[in-house]
C-alpha cells in the first residue's frame, strides 16, 4: 500500500469499504426504529422490559466494555509491555465478572432496582443514592464525550474527515438509535457489533500471524525485540516490579485483579444495566457469566496484534506522532488488510466506538431520569412523562456529550484521563458496596460518609499528584494508589460510622444483604442454579476462572 | 413485590405500575435476524470481492486469500444465526422460563 500521503495512517478504501460501512448504518438506524414499536412504558426503554435471553444480555455486556478505547488500548499494551496485558483479561476481568454473576446479582435483580444508585438507595439512604447518581450520571457524560471525541480522532487519521464532521454524525447516529429504540436498541447493537469488530479483527490476526510465521514465528521475533523474553511472561518476573508492566504479584492481584477490576465490573451501572435487562433471574446471573468467556479469548485479536506490531512495524512505539503505540491496530489495518475486509474492520472500529458511546448514553439517561428527575424533582408522574424524559435526557446528554468531547481534546492521553475517573468513581463505590453488602449492621449514613470520603481521598490523591506534591512512576502506579487509598478509606470510614450510628431493622434490608433473605434472594435461590446442568451459573462460573488459569500456563 | 412495600420513607414511585405494563409490550423483532441478514449481506460483498482479488491485493495479505476466506466465513456466520432462527422461531420455549428465580409479578418472559 502506497501511503506516502500526507499522512501516513491514511487508509485507501474504495467504494465497496463504503459501501459496507454505509450497509452497517443503515441496519443500526433500522434497530433503532424497530425497536420503537416494541416501547411503550419507561422500563421498555430503560430496562428492554427485562426481557432479553442471556446469550444476548451477555454478549451486549462484554460489547459494552468492548469500546474502540479498549480494543485500541489494549494492542497498544500488548505491543509496550507484551503477554502482562493479559493480566487485564484473565485476572482484572473474568474473576470480577464471575463474582458479579454468581454473587452479587441476586441482589441486584431480585431487589427489582433499575439502577445501581438505586440500590444504595434502599439499602442506605437517599444522601447516598443522590451522591452517587450525580457522580455516575457525570462521569457517564464526560466518558461518552472521550469516546465521541476518540471516534473522530481515529476517523480524521485513517479516513481524513475533519473532527467536527465526525463528532456530528456520530452523535447524531447514536442519538438517533437511542432516542427512538432505548435500550434494546442500545443491546441489539451492541451484539451486532460484538460480531463485526471480530469479523474486523480476526483478519488483522491471521493475516499477521502468516507474516511472521505463526506463534512460534511471533515468540522468536519478539524475543529478538527490544521487548525480549520478558514479554513473554506473565508471572515469572512478578517477584519484584522489574518487569515491562512495572507491578510486582501484590499490585496485579490485589491493585489490578481486586479493587480496580471488582470496582469496575460489579458497580458500574453501564454493564450492570445488561444484566437487569435479562429475562429471569437465572438469565441475568449468567449474563457476566456468559460474557466472561468471550473475555478470555479476545486477547488472541488484540494482544496477538499489539505484539504482531512491534515486530512488523517499523519505528512503532514513537513518543508522538503517526507511529504511537495506540495506532498499533490501524497501522496493521494499513499494511496487511486488502479492500473488502478492510471496510468490514473500519466499520469494526467506528461501531465499537458508537456502542461504547451508546453504553455511556444509555446508562446516563436510566440515571437521570429514574434517580434524579422521579426521585427528586418530579415524582408520581404518569408512565408516559417519564419516558418523555428519558427521550429529553438522551438528547440532552448527548449534546453534553458533545461538548466534553472538545474538553477531552485538551487532555493529551486520553485513556490515563479515563483511568483516572475510573479510580475515582468505582474503587470508592465498591467498597460501600461490598460492606453493606455482606454486613447487615452497616448503617445509612455510614454508606453515605464512607462513599464520599472514599471518593475524596482518591480525588484528593490525584490532584496533589497533578499539583507534583506526591510523585508517582507512572499515571497508572497512580491510579492504583489511588484506587487502593479509596477503597481502604471506605471500608474504615463505614466501620467507623456504623459504631456510632443504628442500623436499619432486618426487614427493611430483606433481599439487599448477604444472610437476609427476602422472597428472590433465599439462599435456595441463590445456591440452586438452573434446572439443567448447562445453565447453572456456579458451574459456568467455575469453569470461567478455571480456563483463565489454565490459559495463563502456557505464558507464565 | 411484597418486600417493596415494608420499606417505610422509600417509596418506589410508579414500581408496580410499570412492571406490569413491562411483559405485554416487551415483543421485539428478533436479533438474530439482523445479525443473519447483515452477516449474510457482508459475507456475498466480501467473496464475491475475494473471488475477483488481484495478485496486488493477495499479496497484501501475505498470500492468503484473506477476502474469500473471511466471505465465507461471515456468510457462514450469517446463515448460522439464520438456521437458529429458523429451527427455534422468536417464542422462547417453556423450559427457559424459571419459575423460581422469577416469582415476580410480570409473566414468565416472551422474547
Amino acid at each position: 500500500m502506497e501511503t506516502l500521503a500526507a499522512e501516513a495512517l491514511r487508509l485507501d478504501l474504495d467504494v465497496i469499504d463504503y459501501l459496507i460501512l454505509a450497509i452497517y448504518f443503515a441496519t443500526v438506524l433500522g434497530v433503532g426504529f424497530a425497536a420503537r414499536r416494541a416501547i411503550r412504558t419507561s422500563a421498555d426503554f430503560f430496562l428492554s422490559g427485562r426481557s432479553m435471553p442471556a446469550w444476548v444480555t451477555g454478549l451486549a455486556f462484554v460489547s459494552a466494555n468492548l469500546g474502540a478505547l479498549e480494543i485500541i488500548g489494549m494492542a497498544a499494551n500488548g505491543a509496550q509491555y507484551g503477554l502482562m496485558t493479559l493480566h487485564y483479561y484473565w485476572i482484572g476481568a473474568v474473576p470480577a465478572m464471575v463474582f458479579l454473576g454468581i454473587v452479587m446479582m441476586p441482589f441486584y435483580y431480585g431487589s427489582k432496582v433499575r439502577s445501581v444508585p438505586e440500590f444504595l438507595r434502599l439499602r442506605f439512604n437517599r444522601p447516598t443514592h443522590l451522591f452517587n447518581a450525580l457522580s455516575f450520571a457525570t462521569a457517564q457524560v464526560l466518558i461518552a464525550g472521550v469516546n465521541l471525541y476518540a471516534l473522530a480522532l481515529v476517523l480524521d487519521a485513517l479516513l481524513g474527515w475533519p473532527l467536527w464532521v465526525s463528532i456530528v454524525i456520530g452523535a447524531a447516529i447514536v442519538l438517533t438509535y437511542i432516542g427512538i429504540g432505548g435500550l434494546s436498541s442500545a443491546i441489539y447493537n451492541e451484539v451486532l457489533q460484538f460480531f463485526v469488530i471480530l469479523a474486523g479483527l480476526i483478519p488483522i490476526t491471521i493475516v499477521g500471524l502468516v507474516k511472521v510465521g505463526g506463534i512460534d514465528g511471533l515468540f522468536a521475533a519478539v524475543r529478538d525485540s527490544d521487548l525480549g523474553d520478558a514479554a513473554l511472561h506473565t508471572w515469572q518476573g512478578t517477584a519484584s516490579s522489574a518487569n515491562p508492566l512495572g507491578a510486582n504479584w501484590i499490585g496485579i492481584v490485589f491493585g489490578l485483579g481486586f479493587v480496580l477490576s471488582f470496582g469496575y465490573w460489579t458497580t458500574n451501572f453501564a454493564e450492570v444495566q445488561r444484566a437487569l435487562s435479562a429475562k429471569n433471574m437465572s438469565a441475568a446471573r449468567r449474563t457476566p457469566i456468559i460474557g466472561a468467556f468471550p473475555k478470555l479469548l479476545i486477547p488472541a485479536v488484540t494482544v496477538i496484534p499489539g505484539l504482531i506490531a512491534i515486530v512488523t512495524v517499523k519505528g512503532l512505539g514513537a513518543d508522538e506522532g503517526d507511529y504511537v503505540y495506540n495506532n498499533a491496530i490501524p497501522l496493521l489495518m494499513r499494511d496487511l488488510l486488502p479492500n473488502g475486509v478492510l471496510g468490514v474492520a473500519v466499520t469494526g472500529l467506528i461501531a465499537s466506538f458508537m456502542a461504547g458511546m451508546a453504553a455511556n448514553v444509555s446508562g446516563f439517561n436510566t440515571v437521570f431520569t429514574y434517580d434524579i428527575w422521579q426521585t427528586y424533582i418530579r415524582r408520581d408522574r404518569s408512565d408516559e412523562y417519564y419516558l418523555r424524559i428519558g427521550r429529553v435526557a438522551t438528547v440532552g446528554g448527548i449534546i453534553i456529550g458533545i461538548g466534553t468531547a472538545f474538553i477531552a481534546a485538551g487532555f493529551s492521553n486520553i485513556m490515563n484521563y479515563i483511568q483516572a475517573l475510573f479510580s475515582l468513581f468505582n474503587a470508592p463505590l465498591f467498597a460501600t458496596f461490598i460492606v453493606g453488602m455482606f454486613w447487615k449492621r452497616m448503617t445509612a449514613w455510614a454508606g453515605f460518609w464512607s462513599l464520599l470520603l472514599g471518593t475524596a481521598s482518591s480525588l484528593t490523591l490525584y490532584l496533589l499528584y497533578l499539583a507534583d506534591a506526591v510523585t508517582f512512576n507512572s499515571d497508572l502506579e497512580e491510579s492504583f494508589w489511588g484506587a487502593g487509598l479509596a477503597f481502604v478509606t471506605a471500608v474504615v470510614v463505614a466501620v467507623a460510622v456504623t459504631l456510632i450510628t443504628e442500623s436499619k431493622p432486618d426487614d427493611e434490608l430483606r433481599g439487599l444483604v448477604y444472610g437476609l433473605g427476602g422472597p428472590t434472594t433465599s439462599g435456595e435461590v441463590i445456591l440452586a442454579g438452573d434446572k439443567v446442568w448447562w445453565r447453572n451459573p456456579v458451574l459456568l462460573g467455575g469453569i470461567a476462572v478455571a480456563l483463565a488459569f489454565l490459559l495463563y500456563i502456557p505464558v507464565w | 413485590m411484597s418486600q417493596e412495600s415494608d420499606r417505610p420513607g422509600d417509596e418506589q414511585p410508579a414500581e408496580g405500575a410499570d412492571q406490569e405494563k413491562v411483559s405485554a409490550a416487551a415483543r421485539l423483532f428478533d436479533v438474530r435476524r439482523v445479525i443473519g441478514g447483515l452477516f449474510v449481506v457482508y459475507g456475498l460483498i466480501v467473496t464475491l470481492l475475494g473471488l475477483f482479488d488481484d495478485s496486488a491485493d493477495i499479496d497484501k495479505a501475505q498470500g492468503v486469500r484473506i477476502n474469500l476466506w473471511m466471505g465465507l466465513a461471515m456468510l457462514a456466520l450469517g446463515g448460522f444465526f439464520l438456521l437458529w432462527l429458523r429451527l427455534s422461531p422468536t417464542e422462547v420455549p417453556a423450559t427457559e422460563a424459571d419459575p423460581e428465580a422469577d416469582a415476580g409479578p410480570r409473566k414468565a418472559a416472551g422474547t
